[in-house]
Formats: C-alpha cells, structure tokens, sequence
C-alpha cells in the first residue's frame, strides 16, 4: 500500500506539490493526469525518494520514504521520465546490473533476467549498446529494469511519451498484465490512456488534486455525460433537426457542428433523452446516420479542471 | 559493501566503453617517460633511482586526473541517469565512493603499466626497490587525493567540461598550497596560524616526503582525510543538487 499525508515541495517561493494526501492498494492501478507542470513528476519522485517532501508524509507498504529509503525503494520499481539510461552499456549488461543492485542472486537472478527480456522481447538487442537502440527499445529497456525485481510498487513516468502508437499498445498490454495485485501508479497527459490502463484517476493542477474518481466517473462530471449525438444523412434537414431536437421534453440545449452534419442535445440533469430523441427523428421524417449516447469527454473535464 | 562494489564494476568498465580510457593510458604512460628521459635527465643524472620520474607526477596529475574524474557525477546529472542509480535500494555513499574507487584503480592501473621503468632502472643499476615501493605508494595516495577533489567538482556540475576546468583550478590550488605562489596571497593579511594551516594542506609537499622513500603516518593520513572529506563533500553537494 502506497499512502502520503499532506506531501509537499516547494523550491523557494515555488509551490510544486501542495498538500497532496491519498492512499493506493494493491490492484489499483493510479493515473496522475495533469498538465505539463503541474507536479506529477515531482510527486513520483518524493514517492521513490529520489528528492525529500519540504513537509508532509510518504510510505510504501509501511516504510517511510525518509526516515527508510533503501527499504521503501527496495519495493518499488521506477522508469523515471525519459527513460534515462547508461548508453554506453549493453542492454544486457544493463539489466545485469540492476539485477544486481537489486539484490537478485544466483538462479533467481538468471529466471528474473530471462523473464523480463522474454516479456519485452529484448532478445534481439542484447548485446547491443543502449545509445544505439532505437526509441522504442529504449523504453522496453527502461521497463524491463524497473520490474525485474517483480516490485510490489511500479511507477511510471509518463511510460509511453514519445512512442508509436503500436508501441504504446505494447506497453499499456504490459501493464495491464502485470497490473493484478501489484499496485500501479503512472503519470500520463495522454487522457485516451486513463481509460486504457486506469482504474482511478487523480488530476493534479498547480500542485493540488483536484479530482480522484475512476475514469468512468470522471467522464460523468462532463457537461457531455448523458447528452446525445445525432449525424444527419442529408445536411440540408440541419435546420429542421435542430428544431424537432429542441422541442423534445427535457433536452435543455442543441448544439449544431455543420462541417459534420452532427447535432448534440444537452440533457436535464438526471434525465433520459435517448428514446425520445430517436422516435422524434423517425416521426419527423429526418434521416439519421448515427445516434449515440455520450459517456462523456474526459479532455473536457481535463480542461475545465486544469485550465 | 556489495552495493559499493557493483557501482564500482559498472564504473570502471564504462572508463574501458570509451576511447576515452585508452586515450588516457597512452598520454599518461607517453608523457610520464618523456619527462622523466628528457626534463627529468634520467640518464644523465648517473643514479639508480627513480626521482626523476616521480618528481613530474603531480604535473601529470593536474591535468590527467580532472579528465578522470570529470565525468564521474556531471554525466550522471546530465543525461539524467542519477535518478535511476539513486531510486535503486543504495545510499548515496555508497554511489559515491563505489564510483571514486573505480576512478581510482584505473588511475592505479595506469600507474602500473609503466612499471617497464622500474625494469629499465634495475636493468641499468641497482636502485633502492624499497624506495621506489614507497614512491609509487605516494603516487597513488596522492591521485586518490586528487580524485576526490575531482569527484567534488564534478558533483557541482552538469557539464563536464566545466567539471574539467574546475577539477584542475581546485587541483592546482591544493598541489601548489605549500608554495609562495599561493601563500603570498594570503600572508599580508591572514594570522600566522592560517597561512601554516594552508601550506600544511600542499599535495606537493606530502608527496615529495612520501616519494623520497620516508612513509610518514601523518603523510598517509593527509591524503587518506583530504579523500574522506572530499567525498562527504561529495554526498552534500549531490544531495542538494541531484535534481537539479
């Protein structure tokens, strides 16, 4: 179990991480969402006693970041941002060497080695330098060091920044994989992520948390949460659908994209406007291409609340 | 100590990952015979020993070993691989000094591969090995000493050709403490006591005891506190500047 109580950082007259308190258990896998700056890295690293809280409290699984550093970081495996790595060793000298500081010996060591290079497919980059890798095996690097030790805690900062979209596939399959009774924090700006990898999401803004909800529940803060979408076929009934949209019971507000012929209906709180809205539109003689229901658009959310 | 020597081994085969080492082994062992032959007039001088080899060292030191050590810490800062080290389960002590003696033994090294001096000394007389034990002894104290300067620089910096330029500053300055050079600067108006306490600091001065063959405890133990202070001085500066 991960907890903190009031942690903060400031650097001089600059506040990065103000009084954040939560607790994470094993299972959970934690999102830090926020904007470039806005303490999520300095948050991971009080958490892997990288830098020390200005004030404030960190344990995991009981060991205090401060006063038990070797036993807190002993649970915890980190890809710090950017993957930094020593470039000038081989992957596998790399990994042995973390292996090593890790405290593997002997046969555990050999299993633990093959297993993350298996698991990340790092077979064929071996023996090659890590400058020489290209980004994507960096990364896998990068992973591979911070779970050979089959931590009990994983984070991971910003994990798939920079890669192809096939390569953040990858490794959001890796984490939901090794997520079971490990707990995950990761820190992404990546909101598609969140609903990839989450099962909670905490948005930080200028040092503070500012929401901590699963990701379907942050969706639902959304103005769009319960609204309904409708693509028209022909563009020209754009006028006469705004209209038959609008005199619908309890749709509050219709907004009108025409560059996509798409109409949307806000509801009143609390109401379903799905069924009405679909009988209204077939009696009315508008054809429809698409009707859907929004979960509602975490991007808006992130802005409302981070902006 | 595992933890030490792990950091040591991954240090000292990144000094052999660079041309860099090779470099280094090849000015140190070139220039160190040329002084001695030419400067140093081993030949010439008709004697049997080895003072005129050990007597440029700390020359060769002023410039050798800040390129040793310039990149011990700086480079860590710089590509930003001080975070993995230091959120693995290691003290920071131990970082630092696993990585000064990785500096150091390839220092050592480099020391021991010009051992075809001392064959050419025994070859062409019979010189004191005692003493030439004992010169090498004070050779390697003294680029310990001088290593833990350069480790401290480098923790200042991120970039390493600064940690360079302040290694040889910071080098020069403690080499030449004992000399008038240094010590003017401060007679005019330091208390007696000051000015003995800074020449009483002088590399030059301990070594050439040690190197004329005279092992003073003090001696050694000069050189063994300027590398335990240097290195706690390390751990302060890393401490507050690792995130930087």
């Amino acid at each position: 179990m991960i907890k903190t109580e009031h942690l903060s950082k400031r650097y001089g007259t600059l506040t990065a991480v103000d009084g954040v308190s939560f607790e994470v258990r094993p299972g959970e896998v934690l999102g830090f969402l926020g904007p470039n700056g806005a303490g999520k890295t300095t948050t991971m690293r009080m958490l892997t006693g990288f830098i020390t809280p200005t004030s404030g409290r960190a344990w995991i699984y009981g060991h205090d970041v401060e006063t038990d550093p070797i036993a807190a970081r002993s649970c915890v495996g980190y890809l710090p941002e950017g993957a930094p790595l020593y470039g000038e060793m081989t992957a596998l000298a790399f990994l042995e060497f973390i292996a090593d500081l890790r405290g593997l010996r002997g046969a555990a060591r050999r299993t633990r080695l093959d297993t993350v290079v298996q698991r990340l497919q790092l077979e064929p980059v071996l023996q090659q330098s890590i400058e020489t890798l290209s980004k994507g095996f960096r990364r896998r690097v990068g992973l591979a060091q911070a779970i050979v030790h089959d931590p009990a805690v994983l984070i991971l900062d910003e994990p798939t920044d920079g890669l192809d979209p096939n390569q953040k596939h990858e490794v959001r399959l890796l984490i939901n994989e090794i997520s079971r009774d490990k707990i995950i924090v990761i820190s992404t700006h990546i909101l598609e992520e969140v609903d990839a990898v989450c099962t909670r999401a905490m948005v930080i803004a200028r040092g503070r948390v500012v929401a901590d909800d699963t990701p379907a529940g942050l969706a639902a803060r959304s103005r769009y949460h319960n609204a309904v979408s409708v693509e028209l076929e022909k563009p020209e009934q754009l006028a006469a659908a705004h209209d038959t949209l609008a005199g619908v019971e309890n749709v509050t507000s219709v907004e009108v994209d025409e560059r996509f012929a798409r109409l949307t209906a806000f509801p009143a709180t609390g109401t379903s406007i799905l069924e009405p809205i679909s009988d209204r539109m077939a009696h009315a003689g508008i054809y429809v291409t698409a009707l859907r229901l929004e979960a509602g658009r975490l991007d808006e959310v992130f802005r409302s609340m981070t902006s | 100590m595992k933890q030490i020597a792990i950091v040591f081994r991954r240090e000292l085969g990144a000094y052999f990952a660079t041309p860099l080492a090779y470099v280094f082994i090849v000015m140190f062992l070139v220039l160190a015979a040329s002084l001695t032959f030419y400067l140093g007039g081993f030949y010439e001088r008709g004697q049997a020993d080895l003072e005129p080899f050990f007597v440029f060292h700390p020359w060769l030191y002023l410039f050798l070993i800040p390129a040793i050590s310039m990149r011990l810490w700086s480079e860590e800062r710089r590509s930003g691989s001080i975070e993995l080290l230091m959120t693995q389960p290691i003290t920071l002590w131990q970082a630092v000094v696993g990585k000064f003696l990785a500096a150091w033994a390839f220092a050592a090294l480099a020391l021991v591969l010009t051992f075809p001096i001392w064959i050419t000394v025994n070859y062409l007389g019979h010189p004191d090995n005692g003493a030439i034990l004992t010169g090498y002894l004070g050779s390697l104290l003294m680029a310990g000493g001088l290593l833990a300067v350069g480790s401290c620089m480098s923790a200042l910096t991120r970039n390493a050709v600064v940690a360079f330029i302040l290694g040889i500053a910071a080098c020069f300055a403690l080499l030449l403490a004992g000399l008038p050079l240094v010590l003017d600067a401060f007679r005019g108006w330091a208390p007696p006591g000051l000015v003995d306490a800074i020449a009483s600091l002088s590399f030059l001065t301990h070594f050439e005891e040690i190197a004329k063959g005279v092992v003073d405890l003090r001696d050694v133990l000069f050189f063994a506190v300027t590398m335990v202070c240097f290195l706690a001085a390390s751990v302060v500066l890393l401490e507050l500047h690792k995130s930087d």
